[in-house]
């Protein structure tokens, strides 16, 4: 019976994804339960920051300027036919806080960090280097997991703000210095339409939300990675697309919420 | 390894960054330097139509800025619609019996709320009204009256 096996098949691979969801989050229970053991020390916290957030800041900065600079070309084109190009200020910082922002940060965040985490993690797990540490009663996923989780929970809201804050400067140099804007309309018409408490504090909770996904994600599918070199570079790249799923889909249910 | 040294510099300016990159969002982009509710006053109008207004819209007097709309509710005893008007309280010798009116900027602006300053005395304290106010102009309305108009005028030329 073809269709059974076919029928059987489909079963197993619903099974095995409720199991892995399972697994998920049991994992995440247990790292929020391993949090207060940061307070032990921040020496392992701020490498992990140091390689998660500051060593992305490169890319993260390059992206928010060209980002910013595409749209205050496109935005002034646009504008122009309606004689509203002072409104530029105001297309770019909303764009960049509401949505830019924090959503392109999380995304380049899952290529450049998050699949370093799964990796790292992966290859600790096969070189049984988290065993080894189970062996000497030193808990991995509070000695490994908890610092990589918290760095990257912290890093993603910080660097989405560096983002958002560059892509309005870039914004501001093609549109004040090269396309002829007033830069002082440039400035009030985007301050009296941006609010801090709508459009500032909603992207800054959208960011954290996404940081806990990436960060829950990247280590996750390390420590869940079948310990094989296939099994690593397999989870390396389901970090990075389920993170954009993620990010994407929840972004589309924060924006209906938020605005 | 790197020192450990270098990589706590490292971290400590990345926090600094994204601190001045969030002060920046905050006061350069958005408006939280601008008219916090403290340092205004709250004074109301009541309009018959505030077209479309909305909350935080520009309150002029002489085209310059000088406080914002706080809220729009309606009365529910005399069905007219109550604009509270946050201003700064630098701007507290505005006469009594100024008026105010719903303008819009441009033909697709935005609206505002504009002042026009009467000649009494006395000023407006904190919780007083201004008596004359003036509705926003609404398209639907100015349009059914032009073709009610024309269509009257041709009338008038037929007989």
């Amino acid at each position: 019976m073809i269709w059974l096996d076919s029928l059987q098949e489909f079963g197993q691979i619903t099974l095995k994804a409720i199991a892995r969801m399972g697994r998920g989050n049991l994992f995440f229970l247990s790292v929020l339960r391993a949090l207060p053991s940061l307070r032990g020390g921040t020496d392992l916290l701020a490498q992990q920051i140091y390689s998660v957030g500051v060593l992305s800041l490169q890319i993260i900065m390059v992206s928010g300027l060209s980002v910013g600079m595409v749209l205050g070309l496109q935005g002034y084109n646009m504008l122009v036919d309606f004689g509203a190009e002072q409104s530029l200020g105001q297309a770019t910082a909303l764009s960049l806080v509401r949505e830019l922002g924090p959503v392109l940060t999380a995304l380049l965040f899952a290529g450049r960090a998050g699949s370093a985490l799964t990796a790292e993690i992966g290859l600790m797990k096969v070189t049984e280097q988290l065993s080894a540490m189970e062996m000497m009663a030193v808990d991995p996923i509070k000695r490994v997991i908890v610092p990589r989780f918290v760095a990257a929970l912290i890093s993603l809201p910080m660097l989405a703000a560096i983002f958002s804050a560059i892509g309005v400067l870039g914004g501001f140099f093609v549109g004040a210095g090269l396309l002829g804007v007033d830069s002082g309309a440039f400035w009030s018409q985007m301050q009296s339409k941006v609010s801090f408490g709508e459009d500032v504090l909603n992207g800054f909770i959208k960011s954290v939300v996404f940081g806990v996904v990436a960060a829950w994600i990247a280590v996750f599918e390390g420590y869940d990675a079948v310990p094989t070199t296939e099994g690593v570079s397999r989870a390396t790249t389901r970090t990075v697309v389920e993170t954009a799923f993620a990010v994407l889909g929840l972004d589309f249910i924060l924006t209906a919420v938020m605005f | 390894m790197i020192n450990k040294r270098w990589v706590e510099i490292a971290v400590g300016g990345f926090v600094v960054i994204s601190l001045a990159a969030m002060v920046m969002l905050a006061m350069k982009v958005s408006n939280l330097s601008a008219f916090s509710a403290e340092g205004a006053y709250e004074v109301e109008a009541h309009f018959q139509n505030v077209g479309g207004l909305k909350v935080r819209a520009p309150v002029t007097m002489a085209g310059v800025h000088i406080g914002r709309v706080a809220a729009i509710e309606l009365d529910s005893q005399r069905f007219d619609a109550v604009v509270k008007l946050a201003i700064d309280e630098k701007f507290n010798r505005i006469p009594l019996d100024t008026s105010a009116a719903v303008f819009t900027a441009g033909l697709l602006g935005e609206q505002y709320v504009a002042l026009e300053p009467g000649g009494e005395e006395k000023t407006l304290k904190n919780g007083d009204r201004i008596r004359i106010a003036q509705s926003a102009m609404v398209m639907e309305q100015i349009l059914g009256q032009f073709i009610f108009n024309a269509a009257a005028g041709d009338k008038d030329k037929k007989n």
